[in-house]
């Protein structure tokens, strides 16, 4: 139990998918001007992050692994990144509308998310088991909504005020997202193994 | 005999995901976009074709396109503006919204022949009249579209701006460079 | 057998939120005696709208006689005030003359000649207040078109009605005057104050209410020893003492202070049994109940250094304030702004060619080292503005809101309970008109709530014009099918 929970603050946190790895950048600051958007990109990740990280460990042991095909491992992940994407895409767009207007080409550009493939390739390198798997997909996903919301609130409130023009919109959010990435450093002290 | 197993595992799950996916499009299949119905909803409605877009429906669909900015619509104005940006997480320069000095549409009592063309293209039926009687226009109802001015024959129709009176002044923006606005 | 007063005991730890403590410059005019003899001028403008709700109707036409006293437009409407004749004279005119507004915009006016003779409509007899029913009491107010004189201009015989419907247990004058430079109600205190004590006791005898409170700032000593002096032997009027400080006169400030229950957000004073009027509007209930005077005059503070010999004056309604100012060795020259009111809260004048109005409690000409206009510099996030707030809003993020357009998000910041009492504007150090931010963020809701409402009408009148064609079309069908139906019958 508590070996579980370490494990997911240690991927949510202290390993931070995007703060840490520098993996999802592209979502990260596309999607997170509004608060609405980044929360429904981080869930729609969240959801992609972790069926990927099941399916992908199942592909690995009950094919890939067994008839010792490893080379087109990244291919087959990304044909199962691509159908779950487009699963995704069909239920929000059938729920919340709204949603995926607002998300637009975003949405289906998690399939090119570098956080998915690399969570999943991740999986492998380190031999998790399968629930370590899951968990550590679903906590991955965890940190990267979790990061995306603080920093599309610290974008909102950066809208309003008088930022010099050469450092308007995106640079001034580059510079935040690099001092909330110190911030996160604090993390590193806290042992979770 | 590697080859094999690789081809037939990959043509093998190509052909279950493609399956599931097909199941999961039937099941999940969204008839019409409703968020067009509902951008429709919160515009006039009186189809007078200022956004450039022939009606309101067409506007909608062309917001939810991406293919029109949230600005378009000047009888709805700054407020609309607002509720469309905030509804569809639009970027929006309000500065550049010009706001136009309300107009109202009146008609020159003088030169009025009582043709009848004006009331029959008002949008919402602010001008009142009858066959060689003299029209006016109802100012509470009239939306300034300027469809009546275009069909007038006699140009006796115009736009004139609404007075600023004690009862509709409001207070002007502060306008601070220096203070970063 | 002592009483415990726990009002006086909440009263001494209170604390009162927010609040600054301006400079008060009330000592060029405090200690001079109201002027009573100001020459009647040779015109005096009269506008139909000196009040809150429906502008008054005139009665009389042009040319008309009328005496002093004498009825020239009656209230109309529920929420409405009647216009007086200041003195005897000729109607001159009725038509549009520059309001007293910062806009400087025309409003309907009553243009009255004096003919010198200051004749009354009648000789006002003198009644006992005390013998008349609380609903004779309120048609009296009325009919003498009396208006909270505090600033407000809210007409006082609804206030009173109101009062009676709803259960008042306490009435709290305000003797406060919180704001800079004003005297007017110092000075009527000081001199007016068996009067004033006497429309008290007519008020709630009017409002059929136990006690009232006269809360009087701790600045004002001869006033409160006065008020004290003519109001102890009354044994249902207390006169006390309150902090001086801005905004003091604040209704909910004084609810707050004096009887320790919080009115609420968008509530009013009478949801929680108070109701307060001003000293001024007091001594006006008196003059009308006792002796059936409207109000057609009232005292108003003259200052600021640009004038030479600033003055509180007892002046007819309608005298020009350019004429105040010239009585008062006025220099223009070095007058900078012109404010109508007190500095915090009141209205930048373009003019002064305009009336005095029954709100007008004060007109000041000030040099330019007394407004120290500055020009506005970035916000630098002190929160001077959220401790200063008597409100216990967020000025700073209204501001940054309402800057980006954001009047939502600045509403959800509380934007509709500010009191535009310029507290936060007065302590901002990057000198920030933040009040002004507020007053143009609520005309612009109010802007679009009326868009929004046309938006809703065209909708609907565009829906009404398509059924209309509907049935039309429908109608032509039907006798186009009869039309048929007849000719193959034939």
């Amino acid at each position: 139990m508590r070996d579980y929970l370490m494990l997911l603050l240690g991927t949510a946190l202290v390993n931070n998918v995007v703060l840490v790895k520098f993996l999802g950048l592209c979502p990260f600051m596309g999607v997170s001007k509004k608060l609405d958007s980044a929360l429904g990109m981080g869930l729609a990740t969240t959801f992609v992050l972790t069926l990927t990280a099941v399916a992908s460990w199942l592909l690995e042991h009950y094919l890939l692994a067994p008839l010792d095909i490893g080379f087109l491992r990244i291919l087959s992940f990304i044909l199962v990144i691509a159908a779950v994407v487009q699963f995704t895409e069909m239920v929000v767009r059938k729920t919340s509308p709204v949603l995926y207007q607002v998300l637009g080409i975003f949405l289906p550009l998690i399939t090119t998310n570098c956080a998915v493939l690399g969570v999943a390739l991740l999986n492998i390198q380190q031999e998790y088991d399968f629930l370590h798997s899951a968990l550590f997909g679903f906590g991955s996903a965890l940190g990267f909504t979790l990061v995306m919301v603080i920093f599309a609130g610290i974008r909102e409130r950066l809208a309003l005020m008088s930022v010099p023009e050469a450092f308007a919109g995106v640079p001034i959010a580059f510079i935040s997202a690099g001092i909330l990435s110190l911030a996160f450093m604090g993390f590193a002290g806290l042992n979770t193994h | 005999m590697y080859i094999l197993f690789a081809v037939l595992s990959l043509t093998a799950l190509g052909l279950a995901l493609g399956f599931m996916l097909g199941a999961a499009a039937r099941y999940f299949k969204v008839e019409d976009n409703p968020l067009v119905d509902e951008i429709e909803r919160m515009m006039p409605g009186s189809q007078c074709g200022q956004c450039g877009y022939p009606g309101c429906r067409p506007a909608a669909e062309a917001l939810v396109a991406g293919q029109a900015s949230a600005t378009l619509c000047p009888p709805g104005g700054k407020a609309l503006a607002e509720q469309l940006a905030s509804k569809l997480a639009l970027e929006i320069d309000l500065a550049g919204v010009k706001e136009q000095v309300p107009m109202v549409a009146r008609v020159s009592e003088a030169t009025c022949i009582g043709c009848t063309r004006c009331f029959k293209v008002c949008p919402t039926d602010a001008i009142v009249g009858a066959p060689k009687q003299i029209h006016a226009v109802v100012a509470d109802a009239c939306i300034a579209c300027g469809k009546c001015v275009e069909v007038c024959p006699t140009e006796c129709l115009g736009m004139h701006p609404i007075k600023t009176t004690l009862r509709n002044w409001r207070w002007a923006k502060p306008d601070l460079a220096a203070a970063g606005a | 057998m002592v009483v415990l007063d726990i009002n006086a005991l909440w009263r001494r730890r209170s604390k009162i939120r927010g609040g600054v403590h301006p400079e008060p410059r009330k000592e060029s005019t405090a200690d001079k005696p109201i002027v009573t003899d100001f020459p009647m001028p040779e015109r005096l403008y009269l506008p139909l709208q000196q009040h809150l709700g429906q502008p008054a109707e005139p009665v009389v036409r042009v040319g008309g006689k009328v005496s002093k006293g004498q009825l020239l437009a009656a209230s109309r409407g529920a929420v409405s005030a009647s216009v007086h004749a200041s003195t005897s004279g000729t109607v001159a005119a009725i038509e549009d003359y520059p309001a007293p507004h910062p806009s400087g915009l025309p409003t309907p006016t009553i243009v009255l000649e004096p003919d010198g003779e200051d004749r009354w409509i009648e000789e006002g007899e003198e009644i006992d207040p005390f013998g008349l029913t609380p609903e004779e009491i309120c048609a009296r107010v009325d009919r003498a078109g009396i208006v909270g004189l505090g600033g407000a201009a809210f007409p006082s015989a609804m206030k009173l009605n109101l009062g009676w419907r709803t259960r008042i247990h306490t009435l709290i004058i305000n003797g406060g005057e919180c704001e800079p430079y004003l005297t007017c109600d110092d000075r009527l205190m000081r001199e007016r104050a068996a009067e004033i004590v006497e429309g008290v006791r007519i008020m709630l005898h009017g409002l059929q209410c136990p006690t009232a409170l006269i809360a009087i700032e701790d600045n004002k000593p001869e006033a409160y020893a006065a008020m004290l002096d003519a109001a102890k032997k009354h044994g249902r009027i207390e006169v006390v003492q309150v902090p001086s400080l801005y905004p003091m006169g604040w209704e909910k400030n004084l609810v707050t202070h004096l009887t320790g229950k919080e009115v609420p957000a968008g509530g009013r004073p009478t949801d929680v049994g108070v109701l307060l009027h001003n000293v001024a509007t007091a001594y006006a209930v008196q003059r009308a109940v006792r002796y059936e005077r409207p109000l057609i005059s009232r005292v108003v503070t003259v200052s600021g250094e640009a004038v030479e010999s600033p003055r509180n004056i007892e002046a007819p309604l309608g005298t020009l304030l350019s004429e105040l100012l010239a009585f008062c060795g006025h220099k223009p020259e070095r007058t900078a702004r012109y404010v109508m009111g007190g500095p915090m809260m009141g209205d930048h004048l373009p003019h002064v060619q305009v009336p005095l109005v029954k709100r007008t409690s004060g007109i000041l000409a000030l040099t330019p080292e007394e407004i120290q206009a500055a020009d506005a510099r970035p916000c630098i996030r002190c929160g001077s503005c959220v401790s200063a707030c008597p409100v216990g809003l967020l000025p700073l993020e209204m501001m940054t809101r309402i800057r980006a357009g954001q009047l939502d998000a600045a509403v959800g910041f509380g934007l509709r309970d500010c009191i535009s009492c310029s507290s936060c504007s007065y302590v901002c150090p990057s000198r920030i008109p933040l009040v002004h931010y507020f007053k143009y963020a609520s005309g612009e809701l109010m802007a679009r709530q009326q868009a929004q409402q046309k938006t809703e009408q065209t909708n609907r009148l565009a829906e009404e014009k398509r059924r209309r064609l509907e049935r039309a079309k429908q109608a032509a069908a039907q006798r186009k099918a009869q039309v048929a139906a007849k000719e193959t019958a034939s």
